[in-house]
């Protein structure tokens, strides 16, 4: 008996049956992956056809088409005209905007000094930082809307930021990735002669990039989507951000759908044109900030 | 600097840690602490704006027991928790799985289904309610009366309405289960599945008995978080009925609305701060029930 009788030669059935197996498999996932592909066409279809609408005439606003027959600009036109939504969306720009910086700054601030320093009452400040997450917003906004009629708050841009300058969740999400900073690191910059502030700034925060990024877009996606705080804290339009802004807006059209769904595609847009340009980089960043948050 | 200089390490350390602190503690002293107390002060007061704040001991909260339209909204706000939460963790558990099989443009597929979340709430809301209007102008009745099925009252009937307003909310935190449930899938060995594969296990028991029990800690997170997200809804309904904010017949109003009309429309702020805290009392009963019966299982 020779070796090459030894092995096991799969018969000409056998081979028949794993070939039908694998490709049944492929099949499988074939359909597994247009299923999937379906769903997640029917997931995006909202957006498709606010956008569709936004470029169509009424007269073909009741129809199924999500391509206008005859496309045109008119609504924007139309929306940008009076100037509202330029201002609403430089308000929504500058509050999102400065309150991610702040966030970003204080958070990894107190995150860092919860992480690195030993000093007496660092639990009960962690503790009392801690227990904020479990009260709602809306069990302050009463509070700080009677804050602001004492203070001038109300229709201003401070109004609607104070609130959300530095958040529980963020100072959490910066502790638990300062921790992964080596002491020695942190050591060898105070021999150095760094002082306490230049090592978490040149030293500690490089090395929490991601996370700081993961904080920055859930902070600034928040606030850009932010509704019931503005909507009380502002009266005058010129302060509203988007989301105020469009809900007046979208009041005032009453019935003309077509431009409703422009004022809705300028306040989605931005948002969504940042997405798909760095698409696995807040993905990551999310579920970064979901999970460690 | 003198008297720095001085100090040893450990005392420069409490300098510096108080150095780093001293802005975020006012901070949170004077906007988080102090409206917080205030909240529940104010609950056992009575007060317009205008006149003054007068001591009414428990009144807002039995006003609050007698109220037949706060028990109307408590049962809304629990009806949008207990039809959410399950149906959004189902969806999303199911598509998640399915996506961390798939290769072929996976990325594609994944920013599909996440997109939604980077919308805001308000313009999705209307996006929404212009789909569920009726015949000439919404889509889905144009669609199913392209079928010749009849139409559908969506945000006109008592009983539609609120999951009609619950859809959207649902749809938008898809994206967001979706990712964390994949993140937690990905965290699971695959060394178990290999094994399951060699004993061969049928793909339904690998799934009830590996994948699951090892997901637990993702499911109590997206449990607990989207309950108290849905428990908090508020943005898709006042925009969705902005004609009749809760309605038709307070039918979908939430206990965030009912607050928001009690304080900013009726100015009945010791009313308003009552509720408040009889939501932060639902909030943290909810959470903690949940981390209870999750975590004993």
């Amino acid at each position: 008996m020779s070796a090459s009788d030894l092995t096991i030669k799969p018969t000409a059935d056998a081979l028949l049956s794993t070939k039908m197996a694998k490709r049944r498999a492929s099949n499988a996932q074939f359909i597994r992956w247009l299923i999937l592909f379906a769903g997640g066409v029917l997931m995006v279809m909202p957006i498709v056809y606010m956008l569709s609408t936004s470029f169509k005439y009424p007269f073909e606003v009741y129809n199924l088409n999500l391509i206008p027959e005859e496309p045109t600009l008119e609504n924007y036109q139309l929306v940008l005209e009076d100037g509202r939504f330029y201002r609403w969306f430089v308000n929504s720009l500058f509050i999102a905007t400065i309150t991610t910086v702040s966030n970003v700054f204080f958070d990894s601030l107190v995150g860092y000094a919860l992480c690195k320093f030993r000093f007496p009452g660092r639990y009960i400040v962690f503790i009392a930082i801690l227990s904020t997450l479990m009260i709602p917003t809306e069990m302050l906004v009463i509070p700080w809307y009677l804050m602001s009629t004492t203070f001038g708050w109300l229709d201003t841009y401070w109004g609607i930021m104070f609130p959300g300058l530095m958040t529980a969740f963020g100072t959490f999400l910066m502790k638990q990735f300062f921790e992964t900073v080596p002491d020695d690191f942190i050591e060898a910059a105070r021999i150095d002669g760094l002082n306490e502030f230049q090592i978490w700034w040149t030293v500690a925060m490089p090395l929490v990039k991601p996370a700081l990024a993961a904080l920055a877009i859930f902070v600034f996606l928040g606030n850009w989507t932010a509704f019931i705080w503005p909507l009380i804290v502002t009266n005058s339009q010129e302060i509203y951000t988007l989301p105020v802004g469009l809900t007046t807006f979208s009041v005032e059209q009453q019935v003309e759908w077509e431009l409703i769904m422009t004022g809705a595609a300028i306040s989605t847009l931005p948002t969504l044109i940042v997405f798909l340009i760095f698409q696995r980089f807040i993905i990551r960043g999310v579920v970064m900030a979901g999970l460690k948050g | 600097m003198q008297f720095y200089r001085h100090l040893s390490i450990s005392q420069k350390q409490i300098v510096w840690a108080w150095a780093f602190l001293a802005l975020p503690a006012i901070f949170y002293v004077v906007i988080r602490f102090y409206p917080t107390a205030n909240a529940v002060f104010l609950s056992f007061q009575e007060w317009n704006l205008l006149g003054a704040r007068t001591w009414t001991g428990f009144d807002n909260y039995v006003k609050l027991w007698n109220d037949a339209v706060f028990w109307k909204v408590f049962g809304n706000t629990f009806l949008y928790l207990i039809i959410g939460t399950p149906v959004s963790l189902v969806i999303s558990f199911i598509i998640a799985y399915h996506i961390d099989k798939v290769r072929f443009m996976h990325g594609l597929i994944r920013a599909l289904y996440f997109i939604p979340f980077m919308t805001s709430a308000v313009a999705m809301a209307w996006v929404w309610r212009w789909f569920y209007q009726p015949v000439p102008i919404g889509v889905f009745n144009n669609f199913l009366s392209s079928f010749g099925i009849a139409q559908i009252e969506f945000l006109n009937s008592t009983t539609n309405a609120l999951p009609s307003i619950l859809a959207p909310a649902v749809w938008a935190g898809l994206g967001f289960q979706i990712i964390i449930f994949m993140a937690g899938l990905r965290a699971i060995p695959q060394t178990y599945y290999e094994a399951a594969r060699i004993d061969g296990i049928s793909t339904l028991t690998t799934l009830w008995e590996i994948t699951l029990p090892l997901l637990k800690p993702t499911i109590v997170f997206l449990v607990v978080f989207s309950s108290i997200g849905f428990l908090r809804i508020f943005d898709q309904v006042f925009n969705m009925t902005t004609n009749n904010p809760g309605g038709p017949l307070n039918s979908t109003k939430p206990l965030v609305l009912m607050i928001y009309d009690t304080a900013f429309n009726s100015f009945d702020m010791g009313y308003a701060a009552a509720q408040t805290v009889v939501l932060f009392a639902i909030l943290l009963v909810v959470s903690l029930v949940q981390l209870r019966i999750l975590r004993d299982r």
